[in-house]
């Protein structure tokens, strides 16, 4: 940066207006012409200067800007500790996910297995057409009781009895997963051609989305909104309790600056750890996606400006981290189980459903299914880019109007 | 007048407290300006009132004979009595971040020797020592080459080397025809950097002038201090009521010595070895910011 400019600048004004009385005025000899040409050339000169004031000032509010920038990013990748985290919490969840869920995101329901009452028919095998129901996991019991206890606990779905005709079972009637698992076993004992009137399967046709394909951009996003809210909204509270920002209250520096440096500083961090996490998921997992990479990441920093913008609103007064930490944990703990991260909203209640798009992070996490999953272009979006730019607007102005710089 | 910075009728009320109550100052330009007062005295409160930190219940604050302007952070160097800094930042970049914040700022390389900064440039600003982070302060003051510059407690916490290290800092700051308004309860230090000072106690000015008028005024004489065996009987029963050539005498409880002020030591001395008052341990010492303190206020200065 180069700041010998602005002394220029400076220097420039009186040059400026030297000029003003220059050569071409000198020449004329009739009082009214040269006061006229004076003045004139004054005019001239003093738009031309007031233009260069104006260009400078952005310059300057540039060039602070920029050294908050800077600043702010040279902590994030110093501190370690908190730039491993972001790497590595989204690689450990879909990790995570992806081993809990080899079958494809389905679901296994236990059946226990106990012996017959009748000590004659204890070893008659269970009938053979049940081996075949795969979302079955039968485990054997020696002893009844356990087995019935272990129903009563929800650690099994359903009880077989071997041995038993006509097959006898036990479900619980509190448990939903009973329920499942009880039609899944009346399923595979019913004729087929008994449901062959009454039913007919087809499958769709295309790619099938797969859970861990729809839960992925899930997570990125609810990555984003942790990082988002506690990464700017706990750094501008901590520094307001400890009297750095006070500090910069002493210097030239605007709110606005300062608080535009934090917003950008942190979008741009949050799209250099996130490209990088999906990259190494894509690479690990093999995921797809169908759109474009351009309008996944459009989205993705809009999104990220709403929610940071939604942390300076958090940050604005709050001098207590503790305060401000609580106040985080409420909004992001609903907002990451209303917006559709870990489970579809479809049938529940219009409310909720209504409540939910509130939150920018449904917008966030609905825009980048849309796009991973069904290759959706930025122009299908056009409510979600609307209700995110809409919210940051609406954010930032309430974060940086609140905004202070020391606790009262 | 020619001031650089005027005060008038400065007011500041918390619930039940007036930290300010009805202060005014008025500062030349070039000089080296002192706000003396013990801890709470509202020191702290008058100075961050006239940066614009903290807003005043009522009063007025005229910078160069107008109400402060936008271009006014710009012109004024302002260290707090503690800053926290941008966490991970080394003492170079801590300066750099607060030089480009500025119009025209002082070149670093000027500002590091100035602030003798050199050899902890590259250390993070949290591994530092009190006295480097003092002059780290210091220099973050200067950044912006300012025409006034705030030194709250510059030297307060510091062993005396490092304050020694302030006060040269200071020094330097004068010669180059800056306005320095400093804080402090050190009354060595308000004698040694000040060319004015300004006595606060309870939110109000008690007396101001240069630091030796102020003592010819106010403290005249010296000070004659005896322990108290070093007197053949009691100085109460020798001095009642303070009278006698030594004029009146004060005992100091803790330190177990009497002093007397006296305009004529001569004479004094005369008088105490007529009495067989044993000399060897007596000091006399000219009158200091403390003594003025106290006879001005009637309480000790570092409370």
């Amino acid at each position: 940066m180069h700041f010998g400019r602005f002394r220029s600048v400076r220097s420039g004004k009186v040059a400026l207006w030297q000029i003003s009385f220059g050569p071409e005025c000198q020449s004329a000899t009739l009082a009214g012409p040269r006061k006229y040409c004076q003045s004139a050339t004054l005019a001239l000169r003093k738009e031309a200067f007031i233009a260069k004031q104006s260009e400078t000032l952005k310059n300057i509010m540039l060039k602070r800007f920029c050294s908050i920038f800077i600043a702010r990013n040279k902590e994030y990748f110093r501190d370690r500790a908190a730039f491993g985290w972001n790497f590595l919490f989204p690689f450990l969840i879909i990790a995570g996910f992806a081993i809990m869920f080899q079958r494809d995101g389905h679901t296994e329901y236990k059946c226990g297995v106990i012996p017959s009452e009748n000590p004659k028919k204890i070893h008659e095998p269970l009938p053979h057409i049940l081996k075949d129901i795969t979302l079955l996991k039968f485990v054997e019991f020696q002893n009844r009781d356990i087995g019935f206890e272990k129903l009563k606990h929800h650690r099994l779905d359903l009880v077989l009895e071997q041995g038993s005709d006509p097959l006898r079972y036990w479900i619980s009637e509190t448990s939903p997963k009973g329920t499942v698992a009880e039609s899944l076993l009346l399923k595979a004992l019913y004729d087929p051609g008994y449901l062959a009137d009454k039913v007919s399967r087809e499958s769709v046709k295309g790619r099938q989305i797969h859970y861990i394909d729809w839960l992925f951009p899930g997570i990125l996003a609810m990555n984003m909104m942790f990082s988002g809210l506690f990464g700017v909204g706990y750094v501008i509270v901590r520094y307001r309790k400890t009297g750095a920002l006070k500090r910069f209250k002493a210097t030239p520096l605007t709110s606005f600056e300062y608080l535009t440096a934090q917003v950008v500083s942190r979008m741009f961090l949050l799209l250099f750890t996130n490209v990088i996490v999906y990259a190494g998921c894509a690479f690990l997992f093999n995921f797809h996606c169908q759109g474009s990479y351009f309008d996944l990441i459009l989205l993705f920093s809009l999104g990220s400006v709403s929610i940071i913008s939604l942390g300076l609103v958090v940050a604005a007064r709050a001098s207590s981290e503790e305060f401000a930490s609580g106040i985080l944990n409420m909004i992001t703990w609903p907002m990451m189980f209303l917006s559709e991260v870990w489970f579809s909203l479809e049938g529940t209640p219009d409310w909720v459903r209504t409540f939910s798009q509130f939150f920018p992070l449904i917008h966030v996490t609905e825009g980048m299914r849309r796009i991973m999953n069904e290759g959706a272009s930025i122009g299908d979006l056009g409510f979600q880019i609307m209700v995110l730019s809409m919210m940051s607007v609406i954010f930032m102005l309430i974060g940086s109007i609140l905004f202070k710089w020391t606790k009262e | 007048m020619n001031t650089i910075l005027e005060v008038r009728n400065l007011v500041k009320h918390y619930p039940g407290v007036k930290a300010v109550d009805g202060l005014d100052l008025s500062i030349q330009p070039g000089i080296c300006f002192g706000l003396l007062g013990p801890n709470g005295a509202g020191k702290t409160t008058t100075i961050e009132i006239i940066e614009g930190i903290i807003s005043p219940t009522s009063g007025e604050i005229f910078y160069k004979g107008s109400p402060p302007t936008s271009d006014f952070r710009e012109e004024v160097g302002i260290q707090f009595q503690s800053t926290s800094l941008l966490s991970f930042l080394s003492v170079r970049e801590t300066l750099e971040t607060f030089h480009n914040l500025y119009r025209n700022p002082m070149p670093l390389e000027e500002l590091v020797s100035l602030c003798q900064l050199e050899d902890i440039l590259d250390r993070y600003n949290d591994k530092i020592s009190g006295g480097q982070k003092q002059r780290l302060m210091l220099a973050m003051a200067l950044v912006n080459d300012p025409e006034l510059v705030f030194l709250d407690e510059p030297t307060t916490g510091l062993d005396p080397q490092a304050r020694r290290h302030v006060w040269e800092i200071v020094e330097k700051i004068k010669t180059r025809g800056k306005t320095v308004v400093l804080t402090t309860h050190y009354m060595e230090e308000a004698h040694i950097l000040c060319d004015e000072i300004a006595i606060v106690d309870k939110g109000k000015i008690i007396a101001k002038g240069s630091p030796d008028d102020l003592l010819n005024k106010h403290c005249s004489g010296v000070t004659v201090s005896l322990p108290r065996e070093s007197f053949p009987k009691s100085p109460e029963e020798i001095f009642p009521e303070g009278s006698g050539k030594c004029g009146a005498w004060k005992l100091f409880e803790t330190q177990k010595r009497y002093e007397f002020r006296t305009n004529n030591v001569n004479e004094c001395v005369n008088a105490l070895l007529n009495i067989g008052t044993d000399l060897s341990y007596m000091t006399v010492r000219s009158q200091n910011l403390e003594d003025l303190f106290l006879e001005l206020t009637g309480h000790q200065l570092r409370q």
